[in-house]
């Protein structure tokens, strides 16, 4: 079988969605953030609704989102992005507002803002990617670095007595009464992006159905922050990462599990 | 056809917001400028006009939320005191660099620091020299009447729109505080979305259409070129603002032989200062900018000619008399006069330090 062959549409498990550009992705071969853009916007053309939608993008690894999404974004200031889109939610109430943050944006400078937002039940989507490290700025500590994992600022490790623990942000918004469906999903893989594109997409339907806030965590892999090949990350996400974040459905139609 | 009202600064300037057609407010409550949210959250504006209301969590989020609304091209406020206004500086530094139109209103009280709730002019540095990081500035209307107030909104929304640029509207704790009778005009209708979206849709982030490329607000250009083409394209509506929408009000100037510069509450003191100075038989005059930016430089220039001295009248330890300086070139003296801590100073006393400083 030749490459052609594979690459037939019948033969086809993953393409580029029609609402990804073609512009060269500034992500490091291996990282988790294209497939996880790939997929909100699979759900977003597959939904319909790519010209009721309104991105908003954080600052980080994905403060470029809207370079590779063909769609309208605003890029926030740093953590600020649930307020951004709380503003733009209240303001066109049948749009499909989401934003799209790293645990550094949304878990530390922005924790006010997630959890009011959250705290409010703003309609919006939330999709939080958790890879435990600042990527952007070259590897420092964030609030989810695990314990006794070396990043630039914690280079003999993570230490709790010092430093605090990791912070479970996600099951912490879980337990305000306006956030609708919590879950923790990861793309490294065929089986855990489809289910992570389900999420996203029951996320999107609940905005439509004015259900209030959807939160999707997706844990996700930093091989250059980590100092690993992308298939070393994939593994030390699944045997460290996992573990402490654990992935599944945390609340559903506004019912913790 | 107006209604006559008498009220607070700071309500006459909520219930101009719902007349001049506001889609969004989103404030965060802090003396003395609590007035604004209060009144906006008792008269239900969701049901007069559809105009949002919210109370945020922080000044930062309520200065980000303005970024939200305004990048989707809405007519947004925010309104806050000195100690709020430093915490939206970041916010307003991003509406500058990514060209959102947007008004915030500062209710000045004495600082630094947490300061004092009575009423200041000491934030004049941070509205006209920048505030927040990088090259940018605001275009600053100063109010020195409950009138003022109220009509200053909807001037404050053309100038933000007019140049897709944050307007700052700096008023203070007295203006904002007393109560005086206001012509409130009639309600203007908010646009509908679809007006919205035909009158921003070529930038604001309404939702990409087939029609069209998608937008996107950012105040982010990593290519050193394109950033400098953004700052030089500021550059240009500044130059603008300068050309097209200076505004200032002279008081008695034709014979002066003194001058008063005084903006917002010190120009009301600063005008009964000069009737005392006349009765006395010395010829006081008054020069009011009503836009902090851009400053009335070359009128300054001008009057610079015919005053033996000048006098810059402001309610806090001397910041705008440097820009009355840079002015006058050294034509003639120019000396400061103000109180701080929130003591008002008295039209007698304005007129002993002319006397003082300046006729000696």
């Amino acid at each position: 079988m030749n490459a052609l062959d594979i690459i037939k549409p019948e033969n086809q498990v993953f393409c580029k969605s029609k609402l990804m550009t073609d512009t060269t992705l500034s992500y490091c071969p291996g990282c988790g953030h294209g497939t996880a853009h790939n997929l909100a916007m699979e759900v977003i053309d597959e939904m319909g609704i790519s010209e009721d939608t309104i991105g908003v993008a954080p600052v980080g690894c994905s403060v470029l989102a809207y370079d590779f999404m063909n769609i309208d974004i605003t890029q926030a200031a740093h953590g600020r992005a649930p307020a951004v889109a709380t503003a733009i939610a209240r303001t066109w109430p049948e749009k499909y507002v989401f934003t799209y943050q790293g645990d550094g944006d949304l878990a530390a400078i922005g924790t006010a803002e997630t959890i009011h937002a959250c705290n409010r039940g703003e309609n919006i989507v939330i999709i939080f990617v958790n890879n435990g490290i600042y990527g952007m700025t070259g590897g420092q500590m964030a609030p989810t670095t695990l314990e006794g994992m070396r990043s630039s600022t914690s280079p003999y490790g993570r230490e709790i007595k010092s430093m605090g623990s990791p912070l479970k942000m996600t099951e912490l918004v879980a337990n305000l009464p306006g956030v609708h469906y919590v879950t923790r999903q990861s793309v490294h893989t065929h089986k855990h992006a489809r289910k992570a594109k389900k999420a996203i997409k029951k996320a999107f339907e609940n905005t439509r159905l004015k259900k209030g806030l959807s939160f999707v965590e997706i844990v996700s892999n930093c091989n250059s922050g980590w100092k690993m090949t992308p298939l070393e990350s994939n593994i030390w996400m699944e045997e460290h990462m996992f573990p402490y974040f654990p992935l599944g459905d945390i609340k559903v139609n506004g019912i913790l599990k | 056809m107006s209604e006559l009202k008498l009220m607070k600064g700071n309500e006459a300037l909520a219930e101009a917001a719902i007349r001049a057609g506001v889609d969004a407010y989103f404030g965060y409550p802090i003396t003395p400028q609590s007035e604004v949210i209060e009144y906006l959250m008792t008269e239900r504006p969701e049901e007069r006009t559809g105009m949002v209301v919210l109370q945020a969590e922080s000044e930062i989020a309520a200065i980000n939320m303005v970024y939200g609304a305004a990048s989707t091209g809405k007519k947004v406020m925010t309104s806050s005191s000195s100690p709020g206004i430093s915490l939206k500086l970041e916010g307003i530094s991003y509406l500058a660099g990514a060209e959102l139109p947007s008004v915030i209103v500062n209710v000045v009280r004495g600082g630094p620091g947490l300061g004092t709730i009575q009423p200041s002019q000491a934030d004049y540095f941070q509205s006209v020299k920048g505030g927040g990081h990088g090259d940018y500035k605001l275009y600053v209307l100063a109010p020195s009447s409950v009138q003022e107030m109220a009509d200053f909104v909807e001037d404050a929304f053309n100038i933000a729109f007019k140049y897709r640029a944050p307007v700052l509207i700096l008023s203070d704790g007295l203006i904002g505080q007393m109560m005086e009778k206001v012509n409130l005009k009639d309600q203007q209708e908010r646009l509908t979305d679809e007006e919205v979206i035909k009158q921003n849709g070529d930038w604001a982030t309404t939702g990409k259409t087939k029609n069209r490329e998608r937008n996107i607000i950012t105040s982010l250009d990593l290519q050193s070129e394109k950033m400098e083409a953004r700052v030089r394209r500021l550059m240009k509506k500044y130059e603008q603002m300068e050309q097209e929408d200076m505004r200032y009000e002279e008081f008695q100037t034709e014979d002066a032989d003194y001058l008063f510069v005084a903006y917002g509450s010190s120009a009301r003191i600063a005008q009964k200062a000069v009737q005392l100075a006349r009765a006395k038989g010395i010829k006081a005059g008054l020069l009011r900018p009503i836009t902090l930016f851009p400053y009335p430089k070359k009128v300054l220039f001008d009057l610079a000619d015919q005053v033996k001295g000048i006098l810059s009248v402001e309610l806090n330890a001397g910041q705008m008399v440097e820009d009355v300086r840079l002015s006058v070139e050294h034509k003639v003296p120019v000396e400061h006069f103000g109180r701080t801590g929130g003591i008002i100073h008295t039209p007698e006393e304005v007129l002993e330090a002319l006397e003082q400083k300046i006729i000696k």
